[in-house]
C-alpha cells in the first residue's frame, strides 16, 4: 500500500516527463492513462484507509489517511475528465492556429506536473512539504494561464503569479511560526501534522494565533476566498478550458484542504472560536461578493469563475461550522463542485471553440444549434445551482442543516440571500445563452461528438453521487472523523 | 568568535537588511533598487551563517551558502537581465510620491515592532529580539510591491517580502529542516524565472512593463 501512495504522485510526474518528447499523440494517451491510474490509486488507498488506517512512509513525507484518500479520488476524477477532454481541445486549438506544436507540448507537460503537485500537497504529513507543493502549483499553472500569449492572458498570469505567491509566502511565515512554537514547551520541534495534533494543547497560544492567521491568509488566497480572490476570475477565465476545469474544480479544493488540516491543530490550541469567526467572515463575504458580480456578468467563463468563489465561500462556511454533518457536506461539496465545474468549464471550451467569443451577449440559441453542448452546459449550470438529483443539492442541504443546528441562523440566512441572487443571475444568463431561435444560417459545428463523452460521464456521475454514495460512504465517514470537532 | 561579537554582527546584518528596504523605497533607478535587493540578500544569508555558527548546525551553514548564491547573485542577475532587455532603467511616478512612501515605511516599521512583540515573548533573547525587524523588512517589501508600477520593482518588492520572511524564519527557528529549505529556495527561483518570462511577454504585448496598463480584465 505504501508503494501505491508513492506511485500516485509519481505517475503523473513521469507522464509529464514523457510529454517532453516529440510524440504528442503518445504523450496524450499516456497522460490520460496516468490520470486514470491516479483515480485507481485513490480508490485503492480509499479502501485501505476507510477503516481509519493510515499509510505512511519516509518519516511522514508521505502519509495518506482517509481525508487524503478522499482528495486523491477528487483529483483523479476531475483530472480524468480534464485530460480526456483536453486531448480534443488541444487538437482543435492547433487546428485553429491558437497554439503551436511546442505550445501544445508545454501544455501536456505542465498539466501532468500540475496534477502531480496537487497530489503531493494532499498526501504528505509535513506542513513544510505541503507548502512547497502548493507553491509549485502556482509555478506550473502560470504558463498554463498564459497559454494563449494574448494581452489579456499575460495580464491574468502576471496578476495570478504575483498575488498567489505573495499570499502563499504568508502561509510560509505561518508554517515557520508553527515550527517556532514547537521549539518551545514541547520535546521535539516538528512540522508533522499528526504530531502537531497530539501536542497542540501545549503550544504557545499567542504565537499560534499569529501563525494560524497567516496560514489562513495564505491558503485562503489560493482558495480564492474574498477579499483575497482578485486574481481568480482573471486566471480562471484566461486559462484553456481543461486547465480552468482543474484550477476551479480541484486546485481551489486542495487549498481548502490545507485550511482544514490547519484548522484541526488550531482548534485544539486556540479553541474553535478563532478560525470559525475568520472563516465565516471570508465565507459569507465570498458568497455575497460572487452574487453581486454574477448579476451583471458579461462573460460566461468569468461567470463560472465567480460561481467557484461562491462555492468556496460555502465550503469555508461549512468548515467554520465544523460539526461532522457540516464536514461531510464540505467534503461531498468539494467532489460535487469539482465534477460539475469541470464539466461546465469544458463545455464552455466547446462553446468558445465554436463561437470564438466568451461574451454572453454574443452567444444564443445553443440548445437549438448545438443540443449536446448546450444541454451539457445547461445541466452543469443546474448542478452548480444545487438542483437535485445532483450531489450539490445534498451537500448544500447538509451544510445548511448543520449551520442552523449550530445556532448560526443569521449567517445561514445571509448566505441564503446570497445564494438566491446567484440562482437568479445564473438562470438569467444561462437562458440567454441556451434558449432562443437560431439565426438563419446553418449550423457550422464540425467537432466530433466524441469529445463530449467525458462531460456526459461527469454529469451522470454527479447525479449518481447525489442519489447514492455507495462505496464512498465509509471513506467519507472516516475522512470526516479526521477533521471534525 | 565570542557570543558578544556574534550578536553584534547579527544585529548589524539584520539592520543592514532594513536599510536596504528603505533604499529600495527611496531610489528611482531600477538598477540601484536591484543592488539594494542583492545586498539585502547577502545580509539575510549572513544572518543564516551567523546563526549556523552559533547553534553549531551544519545544515544552517548549507542553507546560508545556498541563500547567498540564490539571493545575492543569481536572482539579482536575472533581474538585471530583464532591465537590460526591456530597456527600461527608471521607475515611473509611483502611486504615492517618494517622501510619503518613506514616511509610510517608517510607520510600517513601528507597526512591525508592535506586532512582533508577542513573538519575541515566547523565547526572549538577543536573537529573537530582532524578529520585529524581520517583519519590518517584510512590510517594506509589501509597500514596494503595492505602490511601485514597474514589473521589475514589483518583483523586487515580492523578493524583499520573502527576505523578511526568511529573516523571521532564521531568527525564530534557526532554519527549517533542510529538505523544506531546499524546496522553498527552488520554488522561489522558479517564481522569479516565471515572472522574468512574463515580463518579456508583457513588453512584446504592451511595449513596456508599466503595470498601469494591466487594466483590461476587470468587473
Amino acid at each position: 500500500m505504501e508503494t501505491v501512495a508513492l506511485l500516485v504522485p509519481a505517475v503523473p510526474a513521469m507522464a509529464g516527463v514523457i510529454a517532453l518528447t516529440q510524440w504528442r499523440r503518445l504523450a496524450t494517451w499516456v497522460g490520460i492513462a496516468a490520470t486514470a491510474l491516479v483515480l485507481a490509486g485513490g480508490a485503492t488507498l480509499g479502501v485501505a484507509t476507510a477503516g481509519g488506517d493510515v499509510v505512511e512512509r519516509f518519516d511522514g513525507m508521505v502519509r495518506v489517511d482517509a481525508l487524503s484518500a478522499w482528495m486523491i479520488v477528487l483529483i483523479g476524477v476531475v483530472a480524468l475528465i480534464a485530460t480526456i477532454y483536453g486531448a480534443g481541445y488541444v487538437s482543435a486549438e492547433l487546428a485553429q492556429g491558437h497554439t503551436t506544436a511546442s505550445g501544445a507540448r508545454t501544455y501536456g507537460v505542465l498539466v501532468q506536473w500540475f496534477v502531480a503537485a496537487m497530489l503531493v500537497a494532499v498526501s504528505t504529513d509535513n506542513l513544510g512539504v505541503m507548502w512547497v507543493a502548493v507553491e509549485a502549483t502556482t509555478i506550473v499553472t502560470a504558463f498554463l494561464v498564459g497559454h494563449r500569449h494574448t494581452r489579456a492572458s499575460v495580464e491574468a498570469s502576471w496578476k495570478y503569479v504575483v498575488i498567489a505567491s505573495v499570499g502563499v509566502t504568508m502561509a510560509f511565515l505561518g508554517t515557520v511560526l508553527v515550527y517556532f512554537a514547537t521549539r518551545h514547551g514541547v520535546p521535539d520541534a516538528t512540522l508533522r501534522w499528526s504530531e502537531l495534533v497530539s501536542i497542540a494543547g501545549q503550544l504557545d497560544p499567542a504565537v499560534m494565533r499569529t501563525a494560524v492567521g497567516l496560514l489562513l491568509v495564505g491558503y485562503a488566497t489560493k482558495a480564492g476566498l474574498a477579499p483575497l480572490h482578485t486574481w481568480l476570475p482573471d486566471a480562471h477565465s484566461q486559462a484553456p478550458a481543461p486547465v480552468s476545469a482543474l484550477m476551479s474544480g480541484v486546485l481551489l479544493s486542495v487549498a481548502a484542504y490545507t485550511i482544514l488540516r490547519v484548522k484541526v491543530v488550531a482548534d485544539i490550541t486556540l479553541g474553535p472560536g478563532y478560525l470559525r469567526v475568520l472563516l465565516l467572515i471570508a465565507g459569507v463575504a465570498s458568497v455575497l461578493l460572487a452574487a453581486g458580480l454574477l448579476l451583471a456578468q458579461a462573460d460566461y467563463k468569468r461567470l463560472l469563475a465567480y460561481s467557484s468563489i461562491e462555492h468556496m465561500g460555502l465550503i469555508a462556511i461549512g468548515a467554520a461550522i465544523g460539526t461532522p454533518l457540516a464536514m461531510a457536506g464540505v467534503l461531498l461539496h468539494m467532489l460535487g463542485h469539482g465534477i460539475a465545474k469541470a464539466v461546465a468549464f469544458c463545455a464552455s471550451g466547446e462553446i468558445l471553440l465554436e463561437s470564438g467569443t466568451t461574451r454572453i451577449a454574443d452567444t444564443s440559441a445553443l440548445l437549438a444549434r448545438r443540443p449536446l453542448i448546450g444541454g451539457t452546459f445547461g445541466l452543469a449550470l443546474l448542478a452548480l445551482l444545487g438542483f437535485p438529483p445532483f450531489s450539490m443539492f445534498a451537500s448544500e442541504l447538509a451544510i445548511f442543516r448543520a449551520g442552523f443546528a449550530a445556532d448560526l441562523g443569521w449567517v445561514m440566512l445571509l448566505t441564503t440571500a446570497g445564494l438566491l441572487v446567484v440562482f437568479a443571475a445564473v438562470l438569467v444568463h444561462g437562458q440567454r445563452m441556451l434558449l432562443g431561435r437560431p439565426a438563419a444560417e446553418a449550423d457550422t459545428g464540425s467537432r466530433s461528438r466524441a469529445v463530449m463523452i467525458p462531460l456526459v460521464g461527469g454529469l451522470v456521475l454527479a447525479a449518481g453521487l447525489g442519489l447514492w454514495l455507495g462505496p464512498l460512504r465509509p471513506l467519507i465517514d472516516s475522512a470526516v472523523s479526521v477533521v471534525s470537532l | 568568535m565570542s557570543d558578544g561579537t556574534l550578536f553584534r554582527l547579527l544585529e548589524l546584518a539584520v539592520g543592514l537588511s532594513l536599510v536596504c528596504g528603505f533604499v529600495a523605497l527611496w531610489r528611482r533607478g531600477l538598477v540601484s533598487i536591484i543592488r539594494a535587493l542583492a545586498v539585502q540578500g547577502a545580509a539575510v544569508a549572513s544572518v543564516a551563517l551567523l546563526l549556523g555558527i552559533h547553534e553549531g548546525q551544519v545544515q544552517a551553514l548549507v542553507a546560508a551558502v545556498l541563500l547567498l548564491v540564490l539571493k545575492a547573485i543569481v536572482i539579482p542577475r536575472v533581474l538585471i537581465g530583464v532591465v537590460g532587455r526591456t530597456v527600461e532603467y527608471r521607475e515611473i511616478e509611483p502611486l504615492i510620491n517618494i517622501p510619503t512612501l518613506l514616511l509610510a515605511g517608517a510607520v510600517t516599521t513601528a507597526i512591525a515592532y508592535l506586532a512582533g512583540r508577542h513573538l519575541t515573548a515566547l523565547a526572549p533573547g538577543p536573537v529573537t529580539q530582532a524578529v520585529p525587524i524581520g517583519m519590518a523588512v517584510m512590510l517594506l517589501g509589501f509597500l514596494l510591491l503595492v505602490f511601485r508600477r514597474k514589473a521589475v520593482t514589483q518583483v523586487v518588492g515580492f523578493l524583499m517580502l520573502e527576505n523578511g520572511v526568511a529573516l523571521v524564519a532564521f531568527l525564530t527557528t534557526a532554519g527549517l529542516p533542510l529538505v523544506i529549505e531546499l524546496g522553498a529556495a527552488l520554488d522561489l527561483l522558479l517564481v522569479v524565472l516565471v515572472l522574468q518570462v512574463l515580463a518579456g511577454r508583457m513588453v512584446r504585448q504592451f511595449g513596456a512593463t508599466d503595470l498601469n496598463q494591466l487594466m483590461e480584465l476587470r468587473d
